[in-house]
């Protein structure tokens, strides 16, 4: 075979999106961060697991507490009814899309960048929808009840759900998304537990990675159908993932209430979810990148690229925020009017103000190259993207709420402690979820990078080279 | 069916052939050698690669798969178990007017048709590309090949099955070993 080595020039300006010598010193890399000693895993992992289980015991603690005593106990009353509760329900599935983004989305796109960060993007996800779900479902005060939610015929109740409410819209379109982004998380995963069954010494551990690869051995027609299925997985996850956000975004638009009834919602609250989303990929993957050392495989690419989303993203909100205003204007609906007036200078300003602040002006700074490559500045940015994208949905839902048509029914809201601790709590499971994945799962989807390491190996030869020219 | 039986059937046992294996370092040699071998006349192949290897289906002849062909037909069923269903509890079971809406109307449909859509396709193509692919399995005679375990590192096998019309087991050791492929065993059931 005749082979011609890649053009130099041409690796300047393309280069190579992972660093790793051969396919063996990449499954021992990324294998033997799931594979250590547990017993011989850094202390500084065991502190911070042991400060997330308790945050996630605080959590435990305030459900118990809500159940035991009612819903009266977080703040939510007239007129009021969805407060932090729905806030929460909406920041964590916003969070989750961005897993789906880039694991379906950037797969359609055929943008190998993903491959070193859909694995954890996704878990992300899983993680997000989790704790997404405990608010609906403790809003019920009977969680137990909660099976009433789906349409199965009970004798307790004698009842159908009502299929002309977005809320049961909400219900198959959150369960849906969550056992689809489990499927295709869990498809992801059997090569690369094939790979740790492959390895493993321990008789217990090849019992378990046996198990769970399903007895994967590569085979051409394997991959073959596994190739077929993760397309298929993908293309039905893109228009799921615009539909959940969609569909939540209904569960305000198709009421009456002012700042809620606009046809902007759905496209709006999209965008939110996958600038928040990004945002907290890139939170968790900085932390990951440092502690686990996966510079060569998370590489300053990856998270330029996913800055590059964050920037558009905010600009696609930033244009929301314009177009709410403008079209409160223009509709002359004294109404919508006042909404839009009270939200910017009323009572809940400081909201307001921080929304903006930090999903529309702080994001601008990425349009510098300098500090799209700053870890220090891509941190702190992760970090006020989601402050901005709580404070929008906090803000949407609080001042729409808390004045609508008439005057003498309006109030202000004030969380309780337990409100607080509940969602603090749900940051203490994510996550725990999160380094528990990290620490006993491959984190990296190994079969997928070795495929991007392929390509840049790959020495093309004349007639490829004619070929493509 | 006892267990001899059904080993039989399955083609396992130390008594038994399962094929000829041999190892590659790079994806480009084993669709190269994969094409030469199969050139030579041999049908029934196989590879074990770490990551899908672009060219191997087109060299070994791995037919496409059908996974596609098998999901739309849920897809399909989970639209009209939509419909169906909130026809039937609208129009039929429990007929209540709510808000001035009508029992019936396909608009309001849409968003769960959609939803249950993606979730009947979704379990299909899972579960589908396990059926297709004969998994979950317990036992499988290429693991009884020495360098099986690095099929899912660094090395790419290919093998060709013992059920080959062409196959003779000394012959195609030496055949596979003529392509470039190293480690050449004849791999028992």
């Amino acid at each position: 075979m005749s082979a011609v080595l890649q053009d130099p020039q041409l690796m300047e300006v393309n280069p190579p999106l992972v660093r790793s010598e051969d396919y063996h010193d990449l499954t021992n890399q990324i294998c033997s961060i799931v594979e250590g000693d547990v017993i011989k895993t850094p202390t500084k992992y065991w502190i911070t697991l042991a400060i997330t289980a308790s945050i996630t015991g605080l959590l435990g603690l305030m459900l118990a507490y809500l159940v035991s005593t009612g819903i009266g106990v977080w703040g939510n009353n007239r007129p009021i009814g969805w407060a932090w509760d729905i806030t929460n329900f909406v920041f964590w599935i916003g969070i989750g899309h961005a897993g789906t983004l880039i694991s379906a989305i950037l797969f359609l796109f055929r943008q190998k960048w993903r491959t070193s960060i859909n694995r954890s993007a996704e878990a992300m996800t899983l993680f997000a929808v989790m704790c997404a779900g405990i608010f609906p479902l403790f809003h019920t005060g009977r969680p137990w009840r909660a099976y009433w939610l789906f349409p199965i015929p009970n004798t307790d109740l004698n009842l159908w759900q009502n299929f002309r409410s977005p809320l049961i819209w909400d219900v198959f379109a959150v369960s849906t998304y969550f056992t689809v982004s489990l499927l295709f998380w869990f498809t992801g995963l059997v090569p690369d537990l094939a790979t740790l069954r492959d390895r493993t010494l321990s008789k217990l551990k090849r019992v378990i990675f046996g198990a769970l690869s399903l007895g994967w051995r590569g085979s051409a027609r394997h991959w073959s159908n596994y190739e077929k299925a993760y397309l298929i997985l993908a293309a039905i996850s893109t228009p799921l993932v615009l539909s959940v956000h969609s569909i939540v975004s209904f569960d305000f638009a198709t009421s009456v209430i002012p700042g809620w009834h606009t046809t902007i919602f759905p496209p709006y609250f999209v965008a939110g979810a996958i600038f928040s989303g990004f945002a907290m990929v890139m939170t968790l993957l900085l932390i990951a990148r440092w502690t686990l050392n996966l510079q060569n495989l998370i590489t300053m690419k990856h998270l330029e690229n996913m800055n590059k989303i964050i920037l558009v993203t905010g600009l696609v909100v930033g244009y929301a925020y314009a177009c709410e205003f403008f079209i409160a204007w223009y509709s002359g609906n004294i109404y919508e009017r006042f909404t839009f007036l009270n939200r910017a200078f009323g009572p809940y300003w400081w909201a307001a103000w921080s929304m903006y602040t930090c999903n529309v002006f702080i994001p601008q700074l990425y349009w510098f190259k300098r500090l799209r490559n700053n870890l220090w500045v891509m941190f702190i940015i992760s970090i006020t993207t989601n402050i901005g994208m709580w404070f929008e949905r906090f803000v949407i839902i609080a001042t729409s709420l808390t004045r609508d048509f008439l005057p003498t029914s309006w109030g202000y809201f004030h969380p309780t402690w337990v409100d607080m601790c509940t969602f603090a709590g749900t940051f203490g499971l994510f996550l725990t979820a999160f380094l528990l994945f990290a620490r006993f799962l491959p984190m990296i989807a190994i079969s997928e990078v070795k495929g991007v390491l392929a390509v840049q190996k790959h020495q093309f030869t004349e007639e490829e080279v004619m070929a493509a020219k | 069916m006892n267990l001899d039986q059904l080993k039989d059937k399955l083609g396992i046992g130390e008594d038994k052939v399962y094929g000829v294996m041999g190892a590659f370092e790079s994806p480009d040699e084993l669709v190269d050698a994969g094409r030469k071998v199969r050139e030579m006349g041999y049908t029934k192949l196989d590879a074990m690669t770490p990551f899908p290897v672009h060219g191997i289906d087109d060299a070994i002849g791995v037919p496409p798969s059908k996974l596609g062909w098998f999901v739309i037909w849920f897809s399909a069923l989970g639209a009209l178990t939509a419909v169906t269903l909130i026809w039937y509890v609208g129009a039929i079971d429990y007929r209540l007017v709510i808000g001035g809406k009508p029992y019936f109307d396909f608009s309001y449909t849409i968003p769960i048709a959609f939803e249950l859509t993606v979730l009947f396709s979704a379990f299909a193509s899972f579960l589908g590309m396990w059926a297709f692919n004969g998994l979950p399995r317990l036992y499988h005679p290429s693991f009884n090949y020495s360098q099986a375990h690095r099929a899912s590192d660094d090395l790419f096998l290919l093998v060709v099955e013992a059920n080959d019309p062409k196959f003779d087991a000394q012959r195609t050791v030496e055949h596979l070993r003529s392509v470039g492929a190293g480690d050449v065993e004849v791999v028992e059931g």
